[in-house]
């Protein structure tokens, strides 16, 4: 499966990139974010805290353990701080 | 329904006055605008990422909810994105309704929701350097209120 990866915020700025399209066979948000980790240091450290964090699949808000079947865009991001 | 998210600054006067002008179905408008805020005096300036077509698909379910809990008559968000300096509007949402209740809740509800729920992000940047604004446990506790 292909996804296109978006990288908000801090996130973007750890990880260097605001976005990169990537060919994965995870599941669920929660392994895609573990093969994340594996892949480079500064992808560990943007995901060490998923409290942190949160993902959005196809631009609705999701939770880790969501199935990826079906999707094409997932976004990594801090809890939002809009008004 | 009117939904803008745009990087130029609006015009917060002939905004509200447009959408309260040459309206007698109407008996109540609630207007609020957000402005960037400069508490210590330290702050230079305030960058405002989002996410493109998330953030209008959010502030669109977002004001479909106020419109389905409470009677309205009329709806505008403008957010802004992009660098701005203390004393900019960043946002504002105006609300009508028959009545004032409708539109005062309904105003409420979109500014707790808008706060959490739309993919925006501030960073605040001062002569100490650059620091991303952290969420605050208020604002998420906030949308506990409405049920």
């Amino acid at each position: 499966m292909t996804l296109d990866i978006l990288y908000f915020a801090w996130l973007r700025e750890r990880i260097g990139l605001p976005r990169e399209t990537i060919t994965t066979e995870a599941v669920t948000v929660a392994d895609l974010v573990d093969e994340l980790r594996l892949r480079e240091e500064r992808y560990a450290l943007a995901f060490s805290d998923l409290s942190a964090v949160r993902v959005a699949l196809d631009q609705d808000l999701a939770e880790f353990d969501a199935p990826l079947a079906g999707v094409r865009e997932v976004a990594f991001f801090p809890p939002m701080t809009g008004g | 329904m009117d939904i803008r998210v745009q990087e130029a600054p609006f015009d917060y006067g002939a905004e509200s006055a447009r959408f309260t002008d040459a309206r007698a179905d109407i008996g109540a408008v609630v207007t609020f605008c957000g402005i960037v805020r400069n508490d210590g005096g330290a702050l230079q300036a305030m960058e405002i990422e989002h996410y493109p077509g998330m953030t209008e698909r959010a502030l669109t379910q977002i004001a479909e909810e106020a419109a389905r809990r409470w009677s309205l008559a009329g709806c505008l968000i403008i957010h802004r994105y992009g660098r701005m300096e203390p004393g900019e509007k960043i946002m504002m949402v105006a609300t009508a309704a028959r009545h004032r209740a409708d539109a005062f809740a309904a105003a409420d509800f979109l500014m707790d929701y808008l706060k959490s729920r739309a993919p925006f992000w501030k960073k605040e940047f001062s002569g100490e350097g650059a620091e991303w604004v952290a969420a605050k446990d208020a604002d998420e506790a906030a949308l506990g209120r409405w049920g």
